[in-house]
């Protein structure tokens, strides 16, 4: 585990150290890990380019527009800051809980819930209590809210071993359709015919950094991410969620108490995912539309899964695939293609990964990092 | 409220329950047959829509629609063959390649849909309903069952002979075998890899029908996400039938008409919020999670990539 880790992105003190002395085999550990991460996407865009061609498209043109109004246009650019802050609260979370070898799946519905409860209270909040207090509760409730939709799978997956996969996608779809009758029905705003809740004043959402409309809550991510990554990798809690992942009944043997570890990591999974939320509410958008959902949730495995589930290496992966999204919008509008082209390359990522992982476990005669992650799972089935 | 159980009603509410329940019928039996067999298909809801967009489009320029289900069912292999490759073949993850398979297929099919039809949706012939002679004439079931397109009672007849295949045939045994103890069936001369890709196949093919099912004889259009979670809902009925028949059926059915239940009140009058009845079928699934599946209900094997040489 710890060789293996350390070659994380070059990212960790070892390699950083030994960067350009490549007779140790740093360098060419760093670039391998590198190349871990970037053949997937290279593949996957080349693909999609094909795809672009066959459907009369000019890919150059199409790339080109999203790295033009994704990262080198000034709005793109904030634009894009301000969309990596959720997504890295949620990257954050997913994490969490894959380090502990569980699968969150449902983090879309934790997402909305906590949205719809931050865009129904801040109204209500906003006149009564001062700005930072309001801030604070609000954040609160998010996190509770996220956490408390994890509880259901945390407490089957923990005391009875029924695998999280189906029941936290279950929990996701109550989420999401809960989340729509709080809009529709105490939180929907008289106001309006579509329903929606009430809006936030714009002088009232999270604050942004001056002459930009970036918000802070990128701040906020990069601090839980950096505290994530600390976490995981220098404290024994990271080492004790890293044994329940690796393997549940070592962790048993020495000591730990499984079932608190898996109920805690999966709550505090699901708080990223609330807290991801609350911010993306409450510093873009001020109120929340029925129906609303941005489907961050599924694009963030291909990502995290990317980053070999090292918290710092996902913000530049992030950073990337918020360009791609963000981008991604305008480029498909100028060549008349639904956003959703980039599901197509977040979907050929998680192939080519699989792919890529596969040819070096071939090629090295070992397992990837990835892959003994996916091995340590085992089969799904818990209750034996 | 006192026209409750009227004729109509009942009749409107079985109707839509067929509607809604027969695509998930197929793609929970696929899914059955593939989890039987050891693999998890995470995937399906990509492959069904893939299945749901390629019929379309071919039934609406051939003017056939046999030739869009038999396209669906073309469609759902080809997006299977990938988890077979990949799942099968090289035992790679697969609930990673399964949800690539699932955002590819969303993906692909919203991209094509627009790229061909631009923001139209074109919309489908009717399918004639055939009445079965005599039966068609019960009160409620004659105007609910056995009223259908043909393919309602292909559909049932599938359903039948594919359990008989599973529960009563040499393949059958050798696909439980491939998902229960895959040592056991490569020992016996059986290839698991072979076993496992047909099975795979076999199960991409009935949810791309049930794909081609949604869009061809259910909606009648093609929008792109139009199978909002279906696929899931095959899979969690898999593991809950536990390669049962009878609860297939009874699962995805009483999903169908649960989702009918809505429409269905309207028509009485009786206005209840679509959320909260999009939420029974999640609720009744985590409840009967809870109930039943303490005991031993997944296949030995079922997500373990199997490898000759690691034995």
């Amino acid at each position: 585990m710890t060789e293996t880790a350390e070659s994380n992105m070059g990212l960790s003190d070892n390699s950083t150290k030994n960067i350009f002395n490549p007779t140790d085999g740093a360098f060419l550990k760093v670039w391998n890990s590198m190349l871990e991460s970037i053949a997937p996407l290279l593949l996957a865009l080349i693909a999609g380019g094909l795809l672009l061609l066959v459907l009369g498209r000019n890919p150059v043109t199409f790339y080109g527009n999203i790295i033009k109004s994704g990262l080198l246009n000034k709005h793109g650019l904030q634009d894009t800051i301000i969309r990596m802050a959720p997504l890295l609260l949620m990257a954050a979370g997913l994490i969490v809980a894959f380090q502990a070898s569980i699968w969150n799946i449902g983090g879309d519905g934790q997402f909305l819930l906590a949205a719809a409860l931050t865009a129904g209270f801040g109204p209500m909040f906003m006149p009564v209590l001062p700005m930072w207090a309001c801030f604070v509760t609000l954040f609160l409730i998010g996190m509770v809210a996220g956490a408390l939709s994890t509880i259901v799978p945390a407490i089957l997956k923990a005391k009875y071993e029924i695998n999280e996969i189906i029941s936290s996608l279950m929990m996701s779809f109550i989420g999401i359709n809960f989340a729509n009758l709080l809009i529709k029905g105490p939180f929907r705003s008289t106001k309006t015919l579509v329903p929606q809740t009430d809006v936030v004043p714009f002088t009232k959402l999270l604050p942004s950094i001056p002459l930009t409309r970036i918000h802070i809550g990128i701040f906020i991510a990069l601090i839980f991410i950096l505290v994530v990554y600390y976490v995981m990798k220098n404290t024994s809690l990271g080492l004790k969620l890293a044994l329940l992942g690796q393997n549940p009944r070592a962790a048993l043997h020495a000591g730990l108490n499984n079932q608190r570890l898996i109920i805690g990591a999966f709550m505090v999974s699901g708080a990223f995912m609330g807290l991801a939320g609350t911010v993306e509410i409450l510093g873009v958008w001020g109120y929340m539309r029925a129906d609303w959902n941005p489907n961050f949730g599924l694009p963030l495995f291909a990502l995290v899964f990317l980053a070999r589930l090292n918290a710092l290496a996902t913000i530049p992966l992030v950073g990337f695939y918020a360009v791609l999204s963000i981008g991604g919008h305008s480029a498909a509008r100028v060549a008349d293609l639904p956003d959703d082209f980039i599901l197509i390359i977040v979907g050929l990522v998680l192939l080519f990964m699989a792919l890529t992982e596969y040819i070096q476990e071939y090629r090295a005669g070992k397992s990837g990092k990835l892959l003994n992650f996916f091995r340590s799972l085992k089969g799904i089935k818990t209750n034996e | 409220m006192s026209d409750f159980l009227t004729a109509s009603f009942l009749s409107a509410l079985i109707f839509g329950g067929i509607l809604t329940g027969m695509p998930l019928l197929f793609a929970s039996i696929g899914e059955t047959i593939s989890q039987r067999s050891g693999v998890l298909g995470m995937g399906i809801e990509g492959i069904m829509l893939a299945g749901a967009y390629f019929g379309f489009a071919i039934t609406l320029y051939s003017g056939h629609f046999w030739l869009g289900l038999v396209s669906s069912i073309g469609a759902g292999m080809l997006m299977a063959l990938i988890v077979v490759l990949f799942c099968v073949r090289l035992g790679m993850d697969q609930i990673v390649v399964g949800i690539g398979v699932l955002i590819f297929g969303e993906g692909v099919t919203s991209v094509l849909q627009r790229a061909q039809f631009g923001t139209t949706y074109p919309r489908l012939e009717e399918l004639a309903s055939v009445k079965i002679p005599g039966l068609s004439s019960i009160p409620v079931l004659g105007s609910s069952v056995f009223t259908q397109p043909w393919i309602v009672y292909i559909g049932f007849a599938l359903v039948g002979v594919l359990y008989w295949i599973l529960n009563f045939t040499n393949v059958g045994l050798n696909i439980r075998a491939a998902g229960e103890k895959p040592e056991a069936l490569d020992a016996s001369g059986t290839s698991v890899i072979f076993t496992r890709g047909m099975a795979v196949l076999v199960a991409g093919g009935l949810a791309g029908l049930g794909g081609g099912y949604m869009s061809i004889v259910g909606a009648g259009i093609f929008v792109p996400f139009m199978t909002k979670g279906i696929g899931f809902i095959a899979i969690v009925i898999a593991m809950l039938a536990r390669g049962k028949a009878v609860w297939v059926i009874t699962g995805s059915f009483l999903f169908g008409i649960s989702v009918s239940l809505t429409t269905s009140l309207q028509l009485v009058g009786v206005e209840i919020a679509q959320d909260l009845v999009n939420m029974i079928p999640f609720i009744a699934v985590l409840a009967a999670l809870i109930i039943f599946a303490r005991g031993n209900y997944l296949p030995a094997a079922l997500c373990l990539p199997y490898n000759r040489e690691a034995r």
